[in-house]
């Protein structure tokens, strides 16, 4: 309501009569801004816009100066044979490339599915009022504290094919039958990846949404009491649609996450062409393979694929990241 | 129609109780208001008869039934409360038919017919398109009542009701439920206010609470011409009734005497007291005069039409004989 008024002021002024008060607010918003505008461009900014040049051009590690400009060539080029056959050469066509944005796109819905799911049932626990309420929720953000390395680490150890304490739980428990190399096989390989990613960050969007829940009133759930609206009924006739906003805004950070997940699968699966993600996939090319134009060019593209989404997303979705939804 | 009653009703939160053994008969139709200072439990006491809260200890029935574990849904109650608790993503009508989608037996059609009879009642037929954050504080508390009235109930509990409003729709309001009660003269209503105002105006009967006990029950001229005791002497009525102790009051053989502002009359030379007045206030249609005569707060005098006195000046005044009402040194009158 607040924005609302000042928006509408703003633009209603606009037609040149700005009060001195309203010019001094804009001036000082410019100044506060700078800062961060000059930040942007310089870490974010220049080195994407370096990215993009690189993916236009034949450079490599060991001549990155001397890079020369090719056109679309590392995206797609085509020569057509004597024999009339044409052969097509580039990212576009690179069914490795493919591979890895299916990877990445199987991996951004499941983990972002199951994080939303849990993270959505940890918050309801934690904003229900009980006994040591405080102590539970510091504890539960605990695996989102760790550093990915870290955990990552740690849970490729705990999922060790010889000496994990998954695969020896298992075993006593009757579950497994034999040894499982949870991280090595081609069909687990993306299950541990999630499991671990599940782990890791559900904690971050229960933190969310329990911000969303708690924005709630407490008297319309009263209200609802005496209305005689059924538990369930009460969850999604009312307290989904009062937390959607908070909802949308965790699910797009996180589905942005998800679709540049790079470290825990570098350093727990990171050869598997099971979880090769479009980021691993291009560091891979970048520095690896030495092929730093084609790298950079699916850096362009993942780029773009992001970009893409989440325009799409805020659109259909007609997030409010001012919160002001009500 | 229904009758509440309360028997020997205590209320704990954790270690400090807040309810202390309440005995109370709500009559079938009544309008009966609780009220009290902040904190003496007239909120918690109204949250136990909707069954929002559970009763530590003793029973509540209605029309003689046990509902003391009954869910709030099944004891035939509607509520409005202090913060409308709109259901902010619903239209009004939305909000006002929500109760009643889910209640089994009833067609679209007569959920209809009832939410736009009682739009047509509290004048808000026009909104039922909006959300409540397009209207006024008034409005919404019309359509919290809306939503109360349309689920039909037995007993309709205001916690507070006009407490958002301003000064002028806060009257407008008054009446508004007035009427209401007038006009469902079958439903039984309880009203939790600290403003003794209300509690005269809308009242059948009010309950006088004080510490989760008790002081008085009775209809609001009783209240005002019998006062149990000192608080509620003092609680009800504006200006507040003047209380007098020592010396002055042993000549009427009580610790302390009361006399309200209407009481007292002005008078040439002749009076009981005399003081010095203080400070006046002019109403318009009455008017205060603060009289500093050694006692702990200063006397007020009400006088009908504009004052005509100032600071400084020494008047005499004297109470009206059957209007002093005695107490004794526990705060209870002496008959």
């Amino acid at each position: 309501m607040a924005t609302d008024t000042i928006a509408s002021a703003a633009s209603a002024g606009r037609p040149r009569i700005k009060s001195e008060l309203m010019q001094q607010r804009v001036r000082a918003a410019r100044w506060f801004l700078l800062p961060m505008m000059i930040a942007l461009a310089v870490v974010a900014g220049w080195p994407l816009l370096r990215s993009i040049y690189f993916s236009f051009t034949d450079a490599s590690l060991t001549d990155l100066y001397g890079a020369e400009w090719i056109g679309i060539g590392n995206y797609l080029s085509w020569r057509t044979l004597d024999s009339g056959r044409t052969i097509y050469r580039g990212l576009l066509v690179d069914p490795a490339w493919w591979n890895a944005v299916w990877n990445t796109v199987r991996f951004a819905f499941w983990s972002v599915l199951w994080e939303t799911v849990l993270g959505m049932i940890v918050a309801l626990v934690l904003n229900a009022e009980f006994r040591g309420r405080g102590l539970v929720r510091a504890a539960i953000l605990i695996p989102w504290a760790i550093p990915t390395i870290v955990s990552a680490r740690m849970w490729s150890w705990m999922l060790n094919d010889q000496f994990g304490i998954l695969n020896d739980l298992g075993l006593r428990l009757g579950l497994l039958s034999q040894k499982v190399a949870w991280t090595a096989t081609a069909e687990t390989a993306m299950t541990a990846v999630l499991v671990v990613d599940i782990w890791k960050t559900t904690p971050f969007m229960a933190l969310l949404i329990l911000a969303g829940l708690q924005m709630i009133p407490k008297d319309i759930y009263e209200a609802a009491e005496i209305d005689g609206v059924h538990p369930v009924k009460q969850f999604f006739k009312i307290t989904l649609p009062l937390v959607r906003p908070a909802l949308m805004v965790a699910i797009i950070f996180r589905v942005l996450d998800a679709l540049r997940i790079f470290d825990l699968i570098y350093v727990l699966t990171p050869n598997s062409a099971a979880t090769k993600t479009m980021s691993v996939l291009a560091r891979e090319n970048l520095f690896d393979f030495d092929k730093f134009a084609y790298g950079s060019a699916q850096s362009t593209l993942l780029f773009l694929i992001i970009a893409a989404f989440t325009i799409l997303y805020i659109w259909l979705g007609k997030v409010n990241f001012d919160g002001g939804d009500r | 129609m229904a009758s509440i009653e309360l028997r020997k009703i205590r209320k704990a939160f954790g270690a400090v109780e807040v309810i202390k053994g309440v005995d109370l008969e709500v009559r079938s139709g009544e309008f009966m208001v609780f009220v009290g200072p902040s904190g003496c439990g007239k909120s918690t006491l109204l949250r136990l008869i909707s069954g929002l809260e559970d009763i530590t200890s003793g029973d509540m029935l209605f029309d003689g039934k046990l509902v003391n574990a009954l869910a709030p849904s099944k004891r035939g109650i509607a509520m409005v409360f202090q913060s409308y608790a709109l259901y902010p993503h619903m239209t009004v009508y939305e909000n006002m038919a929500f109760g009643l989608t889910l209640e089994k037996g009833h067609g679209k059609e007569e959920i209809r017919q009832r939410v736009e009879k009682a739009a047509d009642m509290l004048q808000i037929r026009q909104y039922l398109d909006r959300l409540p954050k397009q209207l006024s504080g008034g409005q919404r508390q019309r359509v919290a009542i809306g939503r109360a009235i349309t689920r039909d109930p037995k007993v309709f509990l205001f916690d507070e009701p006009l407490s958002n409003l301003d000064a002028a729709l806060r009257v407008a309001t008054r009446i508004e439920i007035a009427k209401l009660h007038e006009s469902m003269n079958n439903v039984t209503m309880i009203y939790v206010t600290h403003d003794q105002v209300e509690a005269m105006t809308l009242a059948d009967r009010i309950c006088v609470l004080r510490d989760g006990v008790i002081e008085q029950v009775g209809t609001p001229m009783e209240l005002y011409e019998k006062p149990n005791s000192v608080f509620v002497a003092g609680f009800i009525g504006s200006p507040k009734m003047n209380f007098i102790s020592g010396e002055k009051a042993a000549s009427f053989g009580a610790e302390t005497v009361g006399i309200r502002g209407e009481h007292i009359t002005i008078v040439p030379d002749n009076g009981i007291w005399s003081g010095t007045v203080i400070h006046t206030e002019n109403l318009g249609a009455d008017s205060y005069v603060y009289l500093e005569m050694g006692t702990e707060e200063p006397v007020v005098v009400r006088l009908d039409g504009p004052n005509t006195y100032h600071s400084g000046d020494i008047v005499h005044i004297s109470p009206m004989d059957d209007k002093v009402h005695r107490f004794d040194g526990a705060g209870k009158p002496i008959a």
